[in-house]
This record gives structure tokens, sequence and C-alpha cells, in this order.
């Protein structure tokens, strides 16, 4: 064990933090689903972020990456977070279906996909669920019906995250006919395909948040799966261990979180419940564990380990970090907590709405929990 | 940036658990607890023949000059098995200060022996009555005593597989060893029994996880096993999640508790207190999963939750240490890039 950063390190966070004080908006950009105008904003930060290389430095170079190791990946989430750089509108790409690509794609869907992934000239949209089918994934009913070189899909995918102003989606779909984990393949479709209908959902702060889809006889190249044909639980599930595992909650999101939430104690804790000192505290700690669980999984898979099961466990401790953070911030402003606009620069109101929904994605902190007791701790199903 | 613990590390921990498991099993602490004993001699003797009593003195007094988090890997296993006896006070506490301080004192010269610490944060001591010696504060300054030239009134514990005493002496009985300046370094003793309690607060948990499991596996209820309840399932998803949140924060503690500033500190602390509430959640979700088993003096969860309880308050309530990572939070940079942070002008004046 040795917990000092390298001076190569030392040198690449040096270099990240001063790209990044030159070219980070002054001003925040308006958010990535409230307009299109926000949307596309965000879109061209992507593209800004890539004219310096650092649209997803641990992507190869030849498909629009660094080539850098998971360490580095942290020291530029840090600096990212800490400088406020805008949310990124592409993260089912970039953090989800990339590294998914990386592993399971072809040579030239690698290089169809990945590239324009990087730079936001494409941005995708996640179409896991359906009314159906929401925690038993296996239950999807959409499917994809060989013609040819073709695939023709059809069905109703819903809770779509960005999928209001994305370019592409990718989801699972299944043979006709064909029965649970079996016959299910991952398919990539275009939002403006002919037979794409995308409508709407408002979330409960009443900001447009995701989207439902309808596919009606959408046709596909058989280049748009990802994998062998039959193959896609197998694909999916690694793409949910990426997503639980590492990339989609990087620690220093919660760290920066955590550091404003001390600062806002300081500043208010004449007029506060004293008891909320020791969850300032907590919120704290709670942010640094998780970084350091991420540095030890980084050092493990760096040394050739793969994410397993545990990754569960990540997705429960951000989940419910991220809350008891954001809620503590509401009860340190007290009385003004459910103002809008709200009071000061910091959204605590609407992170902490935001925060509500983490222990429903990217898997239920229910079936996260099943996860763990099942294939960490060998219980029966 | 390493995180990883090299083979040596994983090998020494592995040949403790062994060790551990053939000596410290259930059988063994039911026929302590029947004959009302709380040490093993055989078991002792063991432990000293391995070498786990040498791992932090230096190589000049014959010890094997190894590191805290080796020792860590130690302490897991030892809260594993519920070790009665106290290997992580004598060998990761009081015998690395006595041999700083008088690396001549007989105690250190007899490998069997062990050596008890008495601190006002740690104001019972387990074996004091068997120790060799005993180190004393008083006013940041460090004494030595045998036990015989202070008075021990035991302190009977819930806990029965170890005993403990109040120790009250006169500094007129007892060896002086110096201040600060000589280097009695309290302070760093404190940081090693708060981490060492913190690394056997892993082991408690995952023993009291584990002991769960296997009773989930074998117990049916309703024509199933309980454990495919997803009600029995989510109580010990629960306790494990928050094992794997204390380890690397014990980890990264061992790993830097030589440094000695405000932000090894602060993470010492934040070990001792995730680790032993891990401890204690997994205990007392280990006896809710027994059922009324787990009430029962029969079922070994019991003995898990006695040693969270204890060491959860010993060298450092939770409100103590929550005040010093609140001494960091909110007197130094805080953010993302501070995880790792060094307090660099105190390193230099402590060099000085």
């Amino acid at each position: 064990m040795n917990l000092s950063y390298t001076p190569e390190q030392q040198a690449f966070r040096a270099e990240v933090r001063d790209w990044l004080a030159r070219h980070v908006p002054a001003e925040p950009l308006e958010h990535f689903d409230a307009t299109r105008a926000g949307f596309e904003a965000h879109r061209q930060w992507e593209n800004t972020l890539k004219s310096g290389d650092w649209g997803m430095v641990t992507w190869p170079v030849e498909y629009g990456g660094r080539g850098l190791d998971l360490i580095q990946w942290l020291i530029f989430e840090e600096e990212y977070y800490r400088a406020g750089a805008p949310g990124r509108v592409n993260q089912n790409g970039i953090f989800l279906l990339g590294p998914t690509l990386i592993e399971f794609g072809t040579h030239e869907q690698k290089q169809r996909f990945l590239p324009p992934m990087a730079s936001g000239e494409e941005i995708w949209a996640q179409a896991w669920s359906e009314p159906q089918a929401g925690s038993d994934l296996a239950g999807v009913r959409a499917t994809a019906t060989r013609d040819g070189h073709d695939y023709i899909l059809n069905g109703h995918k819903i809770w779509s995250s960005r999928a209001v102003f994305a370019d592409w989606a990718f989801g699972l779909f299944r043979a006709p006919g064909s029965e649970r984990h079996k016959g299910m393949s991952l398919i990539f479709f275009p939002l403006d395909a002919p037979g794409v209908t995308v409508n709407p959902i408002r979330k409960i702060n009443g900001h447009v948040g995701f989207a439902e889809i309808f596919l009606e006889n959408v046709r596909v190249p058989a280049f748009n799966r990802l994998g062998e044909e039959g193959q896609g639980w197998h694909i999916c599930m690694a793409t949910a261990g990426f997503e639980r595992g590492l990339m989609l909650r990087s620690p220093a999101r919660y760290q920066v979180a955590a550091a404003k939430l001390a600062a806002l104690w300081q500043e208010r804790k004449a007029d506060a419940d004293p008891m909320l000192e020791a969850e300032v505290i907590r919120a704290h700690m709670n942010a640094e564990a998780y970084a350091l669980s991420i540095y030890q999984t980084a050092s493990r898979l760096m040394a050739g380990a793969k994410i397993g099961p545990e990754a569960s466990t990540n997705k429960i401790f951000w989940s419910e970090l991220d809350i008891h953070l954001h809620r503590t911030a509401l009860s340190i402003l007290g009385p003004v907590a459910e103002l809008l606009p709200p009071p000061g620069a910091q959204d605590w109101l609407d992170d902490y709405i935001f925060a509500l929904a983490g222990p429903i994605y990217a898997g239920s902190n229910e079936i996260q929990r099943n996860i763990i007791a099942e294939r960490m701790l060998g219980l029966p199903r | 940036m390493d995180f990883t613990l090299n083979d040596e590390q994983m090998m020494f921990a592995e040949t403790a658990r062994t060790l551990f498991a053939d000596s410290c099993s259930p059988d063994h602490w039911h026929r302590m607890m029947e004959a009302d004993a709380a040490w093993d001699e055989a078991r002792w003797a063991a432990i000293v023949d391995t070498g786990l009593t040498a791992m932090l003195l230096p190589e000049s007094a014959g010890g094997l000059g190894l590191s805290e988090v080796d020792f860590a890997l130690i302490a897991r296993e030892a809260g594993y098995a519920a070790l009665p006896e106290p290997l992580v006070e004598s060998a990761g506490v009081a015998a690395p200060l006595l041999a700083a301080l008088a690396p001549d004192h007989p105690a250190l010269g007899d490998p069997m022996a062990t050596i008890a610490i008495a601190h006002p944060l740690n104001p019972v001591v387990a074996h004091a009555d068997r120790a060799a010696a005993i180190l004393l504060e008083k006013d940041g300054e460090a004494f030595v005593a045998t036990p015989d030239r202070v008075t021990l009134t035991p302190a009977p514990g819930i806990d029965p597989l170890r005993r403990l005493f109040r120790v009250d002496w006169d500094a007129a009985d007892a060896t002086a060893l110096g201040g600060k300046n000589n280097g009695a370094d309290w302070a760093l003793a404190l940081d090693r029994a708060a981490l060492f309690n913190a690394a056997m607060g892993l082991g408690l948990a995952q023993r009291a996880v584990d002991l769960a499991v296997d009773y989930a596996k074998e117990r049916q209820q309703f024509g199933k096993p309980i454990g495919s309840y997803q009600a029995v399932k989510h109580h010990l998803a629960t306790a494990q999640v928050a094992i794997e949140f204390a380890r690397p924060v014990v980890m990264a503690a061992a790993a830097d508790i030589g440094r000695r500033d405000v932000h090894s500190r602060a993470r010492v602390s934040h070990a001792k207190i995730v680790a032993l509430e891990a401890a204690d959640n997994a205990a007392r979700a280990s006896i809710q999963v027994h059922g009324a088993m787990g009430y029962s003096w029969e079922v070994d969860v019991h003995l898990f939750l006695k040693r969270a309880l204890a060491l959860s308050q010993s060298w450092g309530t939770p409100a103590f240490h929550r005040a010093r990572i609140a001494e960091r939070l909110f007197t130094q940079a805080a953010g993302p890039d501070q995880l790792f942070a060094r307090d660099q002008k105190e390193r230099e004046t402590e060099n000085a």
C-alpha cells in the first residue's frame, strides 16, 4: 500500500486543473434535461472537452480517448467536480455503453460509435426499463425480429434518461417467442428513426427528466447489435456492473457536495440545530469512505481483478449517502429550505430531489441487496 | 498510489487466520466459558511462536519491524475469532511504546510476556493481572510498573472472554520513563489502539454476518430456508455494505498512521467509528436473524455483540473521535483533491 500520488499523477492533476480553469464556463449552463437549448449547450461543452482530448480519458487513443488508467480517471474526475464543470450530458454513452462497447464490440462498431460518443456529436439515452419490466428486467417484451441484414424493433420503453433530446438509445430486445434471460440482444437505435415516438415524462420536481419511447416497426441494421444474438442479458449485466461498480457516480461528486455542506454548516450553525454537526461530519465521512473504496477498487482492477457483485454495495452506499447529505443541508437551511428559487448559489433542494431517485434507478437498492445476499454472501434464492 | 496488499501481507494474515481457526474455535470458546477462563496458555504460546507479538517491534529489539498495515490485518483476524488474549493491546500498542521508551525493559525480553496499558481513554484494562508490566500515563508522562506495585480492582464485564481491571497507582511505586520530550508518545499509542480496535471491528462484523449466513441457510420456516426471504437477506446485505465501506478506511488509516498529522488522525478516528458501528450493527442483525436462538447463550453471536460494545467505547468514544474529524473538516481545506492531503507544516515541526 502506498497512498501517495506519484510525481506523474501530480503533474497530471495540475494539467487537468489548468485546462479546466481556462475552459469551464463561468456561468452554469441551463440543465440538459430542462430545454433543448440547455441540452445543446451541454453538447457544445462535450465538444470543447473533446478539443482538449478530455472526452473520455480512459478509452484507447484510437477511439477518441487518452488511454489513461483508473487512478488518472479518478484524478480527472476530482478536478472536474472541483472546477464545477457542467454535468456530463452523455453519461449513458461514455460511462455505461462506452466501456461495454470496448469490451464486447467489434473493431468496426468501436470505430463507428466511440469517437462521436466521446465528442458529444452523438448523445445517448438508455432504454432499459419497460412498463412491465422494471426491477425484473428479464421481463422485457420489446422484440427484435430478424429481417435479412436488419432487425425490426417493436415495443415500449420507459424511464429513459436523456431520451427527450438525445440522438441514440440502447436497449434490450428479445427474439419473438423467447423467454426470460434467453433470446435477448442489446441493440442501438437512432431516436429519430421512422417509427420511434418519444414522450417526455415530468419528474416530482416538475421538470422533464426522462421519457417513454414507443417503437413501431423500427428498422435498424444488425450492425447495431452489440455482441452475439441472444447474448444481451450477459452483456447488459456487464454494463450494469460498470454502472454500479465504478463509473456512474464518481466519488468526487460527493466529496465536493460534502465540502459545500461543511461550509454551509459553518455559515449557518448559529441558527441551526447543534445536533446537525454530527450529520455534517457523517456526510464527510461517507464521501471519503466511498472515495477510498473506489480507489481500492481501481487499484484492484489495475492489478488485473474484475468487478464482481461487490459493485452492488457501491450503488447502495452512494445513493444512501447522497440522500443523507442533501437532507442534512435542508435541515440546516430550516424554514427556507422549501423556497423556490433556492436561497444561495447551491440548489440543495433540487439536488435532494435528484438524490431521491438514486435508490430506484440503475437497479433498485432492494435488488442490489438481493444481489449482495445471494452472490456475495451465498444465501439461497 | 497503490491500494493493494502485497503477497507477504496476505500470507501473514492467512497464517493468523488458520492459527485462530484451529486454536480459537467455537469449541474453545465454549470450553473456556464453562471453565470460567479467559486465557489459553497453549494458544498464546502458538501466537508467540508464529511471531505475531513481534511484528511491530523494531528489528533491533528482536522484532520483525513490520508496519501497522501488516498488524491491522492480524487484528482483523483476532476480531474474527473473538480472541480472548490481549494480542492487540499488548503487541500492537503497549510493547512498541515500551520498546521506544525502555528498550532494555525485562518484559520485552520474555517473548511470552504481555504488557498492559492504562490510559484515561482506556480506563478498564484487559488482562492486567497477567501482564509482566503495565504502562501508565500521568500528565503526558509515561510510567511502568509490575502488577504487584499497583492496585488492580476487578471490573467484571459482560464479555465472558476478557478479564478487566481498574488500575490505581502511585507514581512513587512506578518507574518514570519520561515525558513527551523523551519519546513518551501517547498520541501514537492512542492512534494505534484506535486503529487496531477498528481492525478488530472489521473481523467482529464479518464473523457476525458469517454466523448469520450459515444459520439462515440451514434454518427452515414456512418450508424454506429463512435466508431465502428478502427481509432476512436485506438485514445481512446492509450489514455487509457497512463492512465494505469501513474496510478501505481502516486500511488507509493504517497506511498513513505514521504521518502524524491532523489528516491521519482524522482518518484513524473515522476508521474507529465506522468499523465498530459496522460490528455493532452486524452483531445486532445477526442476533435478529438467529431469532430466539440468537438471544441464547448457546449461540455464539453474543460474544461479538459484547466485544463490539467494549471496543467501540474504549480508546476514545465515538464523540471523542468525531471531534478529531471535525478538527480536520472545519480547519483544513476540503474537497476531492484533499483525500490524501498531508499537513506539511506539522510534519516539519515534528521532525525538527
